[in-house]
């Protein structure tokens, strides 16, 4: 099987995998989701349509009927993007309600992703560069540091100093409130405005993994003959630094893609939470504060499966950037 | 300069057994194991850094109650005040004395954070183990497990997790955290473990009549002690981040005392904006500090087992 098969293949099974443990997490679980979905819904007012219940049943397990026959229309209803109604959002369903919201995240957690792995990886360059003076060490101690603040905790420090003590940046939100979306230049200036601050938590937070990876990988590389004899050719140290170690330990590197991945959308949700940014993140914190249980296994899903697309996307970059495996 | 002559490091708790029962010594075996792992890890200046931060970080925890100048649960105060010379840390919306807090929530956060490392490595061992050394179906099953695992984004799950256990205590958050971050560990152990699988003492092990019990845990696991102890303070990092935020999102006991509630409260009294930012700023260093702790030990864990790594 060449690598680009055995990449499409995992692709699916792993989709179908995850898309399986979404459908039996709440129905393993002890106690009833379904009951305390539907009273919390009864609880909020609203009354409880028959098509309403079918839904929060289908999703979360219905009583009395087969696992089989469950599953077949949880699969319907996700083809069919049906996920039902939330109740912190009862004049919409969930599927609107996370299509509104999933751009924000997508652009939030994209941006500071590409800018966590080009700072990330430049530091560790250096870092791997000058590994044993106090360059390296300022850069892995401080990256290390870094890394144990939890991400939602420097958010709120950040909005403590930068945006409520010196008011440079927006306290909340994702763009002015009473504007509407849409498409003009100053509303994308306004937006990039607010994504300041919840962007450079995540990429401070982010950073420390791609720094690591970087600077072991280019220690490695530097220990290379093909290092050595750039060197004694007489090539400038930069030259030698970029092109010839740094461009090869790049590699491995990208291969991490996947696990930094998960760490910065995992910090995402928190981050929006602090923010009330307008993204997924905010939507789960939102959902979990409610017991919002529809919602919040729908958002499980979108957030895993955008997960499973990004990595492969990478597998398949991947491709373009290592010969060797095109064969 | 001390490596040398102490020759090469136990790779068989057999054969250090021997080795200590010529000096006569009462200690147990693993104790003189850990004593010995600890005076390595002391000899790196990193690890030593994490070792200080950790012992400092114990010592509050186990004396939290004669520390402590307060009850950390007692409403006895002035709601809301600023940081005072009665309450150093000022108080909460409900008048408790947040610097008793602090130091009683030592407590859980190592717990969680111990306790969720301990039972991830155990799966992570385990699994790595088992499908490490029998390729075969069982192998390729768990691996499918383990990469599924991996690519699974880790807090959302827990959330989700936590969310539906309606239960709210301490141990419904290790086994939340622990469920959720063993994948890394397992992958790493089962590569070393595949590799030493051809070994020729590993052959000699098999072919001398040995039972595959003993040559997994006593002829392959000892090998392994670094990548073993790596994937502990791996997990137990993971560990005081994520119950710290499942904690921040309510998921967890609001009637415990932990580092993570005290963030929780004075997120929902709204801390930041009356200007009591001590509630927030002191738990969160906290919680990092014992973060930053595991992962200096966790520099030291390589010269474990790899005496060329040791700094002289």
């Amino acid at each position: 099987m060449t690598y680009l098969t055995r990449k499409v293949v995992l692709f699916v099974i792993t989709l179908w995998a995850a898309i399986t443990l979404n459908f039996a997490l709440p129905r393993l679980m002890p106690g009833s989701p379904v009951d305390a979905a539907l009273a919390k819904l009864a609880s909020s007012g609203q009354s409880v349509t028959n098509a309403e219940r079918h839904a929060i049943q289908v999703q979360l397990g219905v009583p009395n009927t087969g696992l089989l026959s469950q599953y077949a229309s949880y699969l319907k209803n996700i083809a069919t993007l049906n996920f039902g109604t939330s109740y912190s959002f009862p004049s919409e369903s969930v599927a609107q309600t996370i299509g509104k919201a999933l751009p924000w995240t997508l652009v939030l957690v994209g941006t500071s992703t590409i800018l966590a792995f080009v700072i990330g990886t430049l530091l560790g360059v250096y870092a791997g560069w000058r590994r044993g003076r106090s360059a390296d060490s300022v850069v892995t101690l401080g990256s290390t540091l870094f890394a144990a603040f939890p991400p939602f905790w420097l958010g709120l420090l950040m909005l403590y100093v930068l945006a409520f003590n010196w008011n440079l940046f927006p306290l909340k939100g994702g763009y002015n409130p009473g504007v509407t979306p849409n498409f003009s230049l100053a509303f994308f200036g306004d937006a990039a405005w607010h994504s300041v601050l919840p962007g450079l938590t995540l990429v401070i937070t982010a950073l420390s993994g791609w720094v690591f990876g970087m600077r072991n990988n280019m220690i490695n590389t530097l220990g290379e003959d093909y290092v050595t004899f750039a060197e004694a050719n007489g090539l400038r140290p930069r030259t030698v630094a970029l092109l010839y170690a740094a461009r090869n330990a790049l590699l491995p590197n990208v291969t991490a893609f996947g696990l930094s991945l998960g760490a910065i959308i995992g910090g995402s949700v928190l981050v929006e939470g602090v923010y009330s940014y307008p993204g997924v993140g905010n939507l789960l914190y939102v959902a979990v504060t409610n017991h919002d249980f529809p919602l919040m296994q729908a958002l499980f899903l979108v957030i895993t499966l955008s997960m499973l697309v990004a990595i492969f996307v990478v597998d398949l970059l991947y491709v373009r950037l290592d010969p060797r495996i095109r064969q | 300069m001390t490596i040398v002559t102490t020759g090469p490091p136990p790779l068989n708790p057999g054969d250090l057994a021997e080795i200590t029962l010529g000096h006569a010594s009462a200690l147990p075996v693993w104790l003189l194991f850990v004593g010995r792992a600890l005076r390595t890890l002391w000899s790196n200046r990193k690890a030593r850094i994490g070792l200080v931060i950790l012992g400092v970080v114990i010592l509050t925890a186990l004396f939290a109650p004669v520390l402590a100048p307060h009850s950390p649960t007692a409403t006895d105060f002035k709601p809301y005040q600023s940081p005072n010379s009665n309450n150093w840390f000022g108080t909460t919306g409900n008048g408790q004395d947040v610097f008793s807090q602090m130091l009683y929530g030592a407590r859980v956060s190592l717990f969680v954070g111990l306790a969720s490392g301990l039972l991830a490595t155990l799966v992570a061992v385990t699994i790595g183990l088992v499908t490490g050394y029998r390729p075969g179906i069982v192998d390729e099953v768990l691996s499918f497990v383990t990469n599924l695992a991996l690519v699974i984004p880790g807090l959302p799950l827990m959330i989700i997790l936590a969310a539906y256990l309606s239960s709210r205590s301490v141990w419904t958050i290790v086994l939340v955290v622990a469920f959720t971050s063993w994948a890394t560990g397992a992958r790493v152990i089962r590569s070393q473990a595949s590799t030493l699988r051809d070994r020729e003492f590993i052959t000699s092990a098999v072919f001398s009549g040995e039972r595959l019990f003993r040559v997994v845990f006593r002829e392959i696991l000892p090998n392994m002690t670094s990548l073993v102890a790596a994937s502990f303070f791996g997990a137990a990092t993971a560990a005081v981040m994520a119950e710290a935020s499942l904690e921040f999102l309510g998921l967890g006991n609001p009637n415990t005392v932990s580092w993570g509630t005290i963030l929780y409260f004075a997120q929902q009294q709204n801390a930041l904006l009356t200007g009591q930012w001590v509630l927030v700023f002191a738990p969160g260093l906290a919680i990092a500090l014992l973060a930053v702790s595991f992962t200096l030990i966790n520099f030291g864990v390589d010269a474990l087992s790899n005496p060329r790594l040791r700094e002289k």
